[in-house]
């Protein structure tokens, strides 16, 4: 408003008040202690003592299974899960926004529903489908045409267990992030193309290039954010799908999973708090290039 | 003018030329469908149709058995299934509803109002979108811990209330509101809350609609609060029972698999239902979600 705020007006804070108690309460203070607890040597009974980057030097050279399994894991299933659903993402609401409404929305309404309950809770029916006796609708499937000679025990396998926990997490990737995309597409001004192509574009490619993506790249940002958490956020699925912390062979394991077997299995947690803050990192890192290539100041 | 037609987008009826759109739109559709449409039939099947080999995907002769045997089934424990259900639904209506107040209070005094710090609140909360609660949930455990939250009603619903992309996107919508609305008001002598109230709740209805939409995915399907925080069986979420269905289904009990399908199916199709209702205001919504 354009009253000036005067030193007694604490109305703002009111209104303020509730969201940001329980914003620093479960976000910000947890991220506080997580970076602290991270230089310290902490078993969950006797009080911290602090051991300066002990954690982090152990981390980086004594933990064969993080360097060796758990890293490559989590940047090979959030480079594949994280660019491919968010360009997936993309296409499809592109796609979408060119047929008409009432076939869209249905459409579109079929895309998303798997993201409603993607994650924990759709296990258990991966679970039915990836079954590792003949019985599995997979295995019975390949079975009768003739693929396979014996049924494959898929979630236990360290082979296809990644590979099933990449294809599960895609298929429920158009979340939130695909709808602001797709209403980002709908509400580019016509005139825009039609100006477009006064300027000599000749094809679609060129179109998406120079039209569409420059036009809604706040809605890209935004999408752009949400695929990055919701990879990092997926990382559960692993355990879910084989029922094993740690996953077969370590197989699947991402940092999700490496921070609870710490904390939670080994009550180690100043060591899992320092595997914390290096995934807050890793994840910042990541919003930081979508937020180079689509936000306006930077 | 080059002699290429440009790109209809948002047509207002069916073209030949979209055809090519529905070819690769619709074989994904029932692709990405298959999943889900597989849980209906599967929640359906009677008991010799789970065991039938080779497997089938479509239901002969429906029934309800396993919602029967979902509904009388009590844990290990002794916590009937219908005590899980009554928790989550108690959860979910309370942390839906005071989300949606707590973000849309906090998104007008973020949009509206002039006040030291605002600017840095707002970016500290868009930094926030992209926090993963999972990575800090030790220090999560030990808080709630420390505060005497363990074992508790309220742990499933505290740490659920603060949705920074709830409050994001209710500001972006506030933001669309003339200032000169307000200030009209303030003249006719209506309180902040009031405005609050009268003007600012019913203009961002659609802002609500899809905060309400997500913190109900959120605290619907969440497990963590009560795998981590809860050891007392009969306070813990139908979501987390239903995890635990998966375990049964190891080991070719396909019984388990009958039962873990209409579970699946019940946690499912709330969200559905829901997202049907308010896809439009959520689409309105998200117009505005721009991060700029």
């Amino acid at each position: 408003m354009k009253k000036k705020p005067n030193k007694r007006d604490y109305s703002p804070w009111m209104f303020l008040a509730p969201y940001i108690i329980f914003f620093t309460t479960f976000i910000i203070i947890p991220v506080a202690a997580a970076i602290l607890l991270s230089f310290t040597y902490f078993n969950a009974i006797e009080t911290p003592t602090f051991i300066g980057l002990s954690n982090y030097v152990g981390l980086i050279t004594q933990d064969e299974v993080f360097m060796q399994k758990i890293l490559p894991n989590t940047l090979t299933f959030a480079l594949i899960v994280g660019p491919g659903g968010y360009i997936l993402s993309f296409i499809l609401a592109w796609a979408l926004a060119q047929v008409p409404k009432r076939m869209r929305t249905v459409l579109a309404l079929i895309i998303y529903s798997p993201s409603m309950t993607a994650g924990v809770a759709m296990a258990v029916v991966w679970t039915i489908i990836f079954s590792g006796d003949e019985t599995g609708y997979l295995n019975s499937l390949l079975l009768t045409m003739g693929v396979l000679l014996e049924p494959i025990q898929w979630l236990q396998s360290p082979e296809y267990l990644m590979k099933i926990m990449i294809f599960v997490t895609l298929w429920g990737s158009m979340g939130v992030g695909f709808l602001a995309m797709l209403s980002g597409v709908l509400n580019i001004n016509t005139e825009i193309y039609e100006a477009g192509y006064i300027d000599g574009i000749s094809n679609r490619f060129q179109e998406i290039i120079y039209i569409t993506i420059p036009s809604m790249k706040p809605q890209m940002l935004f999408g752009a954010v949400m695929a990055v958490v919701g990879t990092f956020q997926a990382g559960a699925i692993g355990v879910a799908l084989s029922g094993a912390n740690p996953t077969p062979q370590y197989a699947g394991q991402l940092m999700v999973n490496h921070l609870e077997d710490y904390g939670f299995i080994r009550y180690e947690m100043g060591y899992a708090a320092a595997i914390s803050v290096v995934l807050l990192i890793v994840v910042y890192l990541f919003s930081k290039v979508a937020w180079r290539l689509f936000g306006e100041k930077d | 003018m080059s002699a290429f037609q440009g790109t209809r987008m948002n047509p207002s009826k069916f073209h030949r030329s979209q055809l090519k759109f529905l070819a690769f739109l619709i074989p994904l559709a029932i692709f990405m469908a298959l999943p889900i449409v597989y849980i209906f039939f599967h929640a359906f099947k009677p008991i010799d149709e789970l065991f039938a080999y080779p497997p089938r995907f479509f239901v002969d002769n429906p029934t309800f058995q396993n919602f029967v045997d979902l509904f009388t089934k009590t844990n290990d424990t002794g916590v009937p299934m219908s005590r899980f259900l009554f928790n989550s639904v108690v959860v979910t209506l309370i942390v839906v509803v005071l989300t949606v107040i707590i973000s849309t209070m906090a998104g007008y005094a973020l949009s509206k109002k002039n006040f030291r710090m605002k600017k840095a609140i707002f970016e500290i909360n868009t930094l926030a979108l992209m926090f993963v609660p999972a990575a800090v949930m030790i220090p999560r455990y030990l808080l709630i811990d420390e505060l005497g939250l363990i074992n508790t009603f309220l742990v499933h619903i505290l740490p659920l209330l603060a949705m920074p992309i709830g409050l994001f996107l209710v500001k972006q919508f506030i933001d669309q509101i003339p200032d000169e609305l307000l200030e009209a008001a303030r003249l006719d002598g209506a309180s902040d809350f009031q405005i609050f109230v009268r003007i600012i709740i019913p203009l961002v209805k659609p802002a609500i609609a899809t905060i309400a939409i997500l913190s109900f995915q959120l605290v619907w399907n969440s497990i963590e609060s009560s795998s981590l925080y809860v050891n007392d069986e009969g306070l813990k979420t139908f979501s987390f029972y239903m995890s635990t269905l998966t375990s049964t289904v190891e080991g070719n009990n396909v019984a388990g698999q009958g039962l873990a399908a209409a579970a699946s199916l019940i946690m499912f199709v709330p969200n559905l239902i829901i997202f049907i209702i308010l896809q439009s205001q959520v689409m309105n919504t998200m117009a505005h979600s721009g991060i700029k």
